[in-house]
């Protein structure tokens, strides 16, 4: 690779070059300026999402877009529900436990007839991994991927980035530990890429039943000792860990992975002073993290990082819809 | 109708290492001499035109008797997995080896226990008499040792081979991919490669014990490799087999999801891929199956893990074998002893060679003749194949079973 083709992440190409994918269906497909890209215009709708009453802007106005939820979601629905309406957007969502999925329909034939309903961009969640990118294939509005089993949560990755950004001043040559059931979190997967594509030191801290092989191939470091992992961290991001992981199969109990792996003021001792603690949500307290620190504003950054999910929703349903709009450059 | 004797001229024989020019003369559907002097009065002749005559291919383990990509592929025998059915009785035994008349031989393989369950023996006995050539696990293993040491040790007592699937089933449950940075980068549910040399290492000792000759039908690891290679170099009766895929692909070929490449057992790492071809070079591999196992959009066009695994492979077995040969991993008699002479030993059928006496189960083979691997173009009745858009070399041009032309 020559010298002239790495671009800085803040120096990013002129109208549709920025971003130049019709969907999002991962952070594998997007280079380090589109991230950037994406963040820069994140903030503009955090400006709009905090000021006054009137939350609105109508450049969608007139597209509709589903929400095509296959797994149950709280948060991440809401977030882009929201982020389509203060768009102007017709949201509309569709839940598994209400579609034909659970009579028999195969997933290809629920994408054709989600596509035959003219939608102008589709926002899918689904249990399984790769299921977003089949369904993407099958439609021809833009795909934004909402989570696929334990793949990729694209956007999940891009409000962490941007959280840190506002938080830290910068999102590069940090050195990050992201702390617990990594082997099933597609938000894992999706922070390492993005986060090691900006030039931070990730660093992985779980104990061996829930570290993926291969972690090494994905530049990244592994402690199955998280006061050593977390040693001079600049950002602690801590996952969810499901109850069912804690049946015996893969950790003895809940009470003994607290002890080895919860997050606790005298833990959170080892990072950096000023270092913050991230939670995708919704947080087991008492079990992934302590409430003390969950609750302390200096320390966490939780119910930012739910600010931030909307403001990065809109700048990507407002990216991904331009050439649909006819935006000037974006053909 | 009579059947006329068949003289093949101007060919190159695959009786050797190398391809050799003559020619081939069968009577009564069986080969009768190689470089005849006297042709019989009302021989038919047919002129090779100097392409390879080689015995038909004999694929061991194939789930579905699909006759066209069979006869596209030069297969004149097929070995039928258990699995569908699953045939545990001599009555399906029977009817499933009938399934390719008049013009393919259909060998089943019995299931080694009851609906294929790995707890009770199968009536194997009356399935020999129904016309079952071996016994086989089906896609899983039998994972109660005491089972298999009793279907090993019966199985042998019957003068039949057991066909093993070798993979350990604590460590696959769930796994859809080998464990490594592709399927972490998919996040897809994988399992060690060492699964299957902890299955064979089981089954070794058993047959050590047992003295019972067993087939693992396929081998993809360096680890189970060692394992067969030092099994054999202490003389227990033990075969192995692989496909084209796990010699040509890695588990990288899944990226993107791609279900067509979703096997079982999984692609591995391109180090197995490597220790794969070497063992194929060097002996330790001793048959080239295809796996045939087409499988429509319903089955395929599903999110990775929930896809089912296997390939359409009868197709592309032999022009895949040519390209190890072009390649240099192997010689053309060695082809067609991993195609045809081996798979005929372990089913105990007078086939896969070319010599006098032998079932005159011929094929013409083009070997140079380029074509592209097409997914929607394919004989098969579903063009599963990860090696869709591939062009190769090599086809079977001409057929012949028991002497009489079927293509």
């Amino acid at each position: 690779m020559t010298s002239s083709t790495i671009r800085p992440a803040s120096d990013y190409p002129p109208g549709g070059d920025a971003f130049r994918h019709r969907d999002l269906t991962g952070i594998a497909q997007l280079t380090p300026w589109e991230i950037s890209y994406v963040l820069d215009a994140a903030e503009e709708w955090v400006d709009m999402n905090r000021s006054g009453a009137a939350k609105h802007d109508d450049r969608l106005a007139g597209l509709t877009i589903i929400n095509a939820f296959f797994e149950n979601s709280t948060r991440t629905l809401l977030s882009f529900e929201i982020a389509g309406k203060r768009l102007g957007a017709d949201v509309v969502n569709m839940h598994a436990a209400q579609s034909s999925v659970k009579k028999g329909e195969t997933l290809i034939d629920t994408a054709m007839t989600l596509n035959a309903m003219r939608a102008d961009a589709i926002v899918i969640r689904h249990a399984s991994s790769g299921a977003v990118q089949l369904i993407a294939d099958k439609v021809d509005c833009p795909v934004l991927n909402a989570g696929d089993g334990r793949h990729e949560h694209p956007t999940q990755a891009l409000l962490d980035a941007l959280t840190i950004r506002r938080r830290l001043g910068t999102v590069e040559g940090l050195t990050i530990a992201i702390c617990g059931d990594v082997l099933h979190s597609r938000v894992a997967r999706s922070n390492i890429l993005a986060l090691t594509l900006l030039g931070n030191e990730v660093r992985v801290v779980a104990p061996p039943t829930l570290t993926p092989p291969a972690m090494e191939r994905m530049h990244v470091a592994t402690f199955t000792d998280m006061d050593a992992g977390l040693k001079g961290a600049d950002v602690v991001m801590m996952l969810r860990l499901q109850n069912e992981r804690m049946d015996g199969a893969y950790l003895p109990s809940a009470r003994e992975y607290h002890a080895l792996y919860g997050l606790t003021p005298a833990r959170l001792e080892q990072a950096k002073p000023d270092a913050i603690v991230m939670h995708p949500g919704p947080m087991n307290r008492g079990v992934e993290i302590d409430s003390s620190i969950a609750d302390d504003p200096d320390r966490s950054t939780i119910t930012q990082q739910v600010e931030m999910g909307v403001a990065v929703r809109m700048a990507c349903l407002d990216i991904l819809t331009r050439r649909k709009r006819g935006v000037p450059g974006w053909n | 109708m009579e059947l006329r004797p068949l003289h093949i001229t101007n060919a190159q024989l695959i009786d050797g290492d190398t391809p050799r020019a003559g020619s081939l003369l069968a009577v009564d559907g069986r080969i009768a001499a190689i470089d005849p002097i006297d042709i019989p009065e009302g021989a038919e002749t047919v002129d090779a035109r100097g392409q390879w005559l080689a015995p038909g291919i004999i694929d061991l383990g194939v789930f579905a008797t699909d006759k066209p990509a069979f006869h596209f592929g030069g297969i004149t025998r097929a070995a039928l997995m258990p699995d569908n059915g699953p045939l545990d009785g001599a009555g399906l035994v029977e009817r499933a080896a009938k399934g390719g008349k008049p013009d393919l031989w259909v060998h089943p393989l019995a299931a080694a226990t009851k609906g294929l369950e790995g707890r009770e023996l199968a009536e194997i006995g009356l399935m020999k008499q129904a016309g079952a050539r071996a016994i086989a696990t089906g896609r899983g293993r039998i994972a109660d040792s005491g089972v298999m040491r009793r279907v090993l040790s019966y199985a042998a007592s019957l003068g039949l081979v057991t066909i093993i699937h070798a993979e350990d089933e604590g460590l696959t449950a769930g796994a859809v991919a080998t464990d490594g940075e592709m399927a972490t980068r998919l996040g897809l549910a994988s399992a060690p490669a060492i699964a299957e040399a902890m299955a064979i290492a089981r089954d070794l000792a058993l047959v050590e014990e047992t003295g019972a000759p067993v087939h693992f039908r396929q081998v993809t690891t360096a680890r189970g490799l060692d394992l067969i290679r030092a099994a054999k170099a202490k003389g227990l009766p033990v075969l192995c087999g692989i496909t084209p895929a796990h010699l040509l692909l890695s588990d990288t070929a899944i990226g993107d999801f791609r279900t067509f490449a979703r096997l079982s057992p999984p692609l591995r790492s391109e180090d197995d891929r490597q220790a794969c071809l070497a063992a194929v070079a060097d002996g330790t591999i001793d048959v080239l199956a295809s796996g045939h196992d087409p499988r429509g959009p319903e089955d395929k066009r599903l999110p990775f893990a929930e896809a089912l695994p296997g390939m359409a492979g009868a197709e592309t077995l032999l022009a895949l074998g040519l390209g190890l040969v072009r390649d240099g991993h192997i010689s053309p008699g060695r082809l067609f002893d991993l195609l045809a002479a081996t798979p005929a030993c372990l089913l105990g059928v007078d086939a896969g060679t070319l010599a006098v006496g032998q079932e005159a189960d011929l094929i013409l083979v083009d070997e140079g003749t380029p074509w592209q691997v097409d997914a929607k173009k394919m004989a098969a009745w579903a063009g599963n194949t990860p090696f869709d858009g591939m062009p190769v070399q090599g086809r079977a041009t001409m057929m012949w079973k028991g002497g009489l032309r079927i293509r």
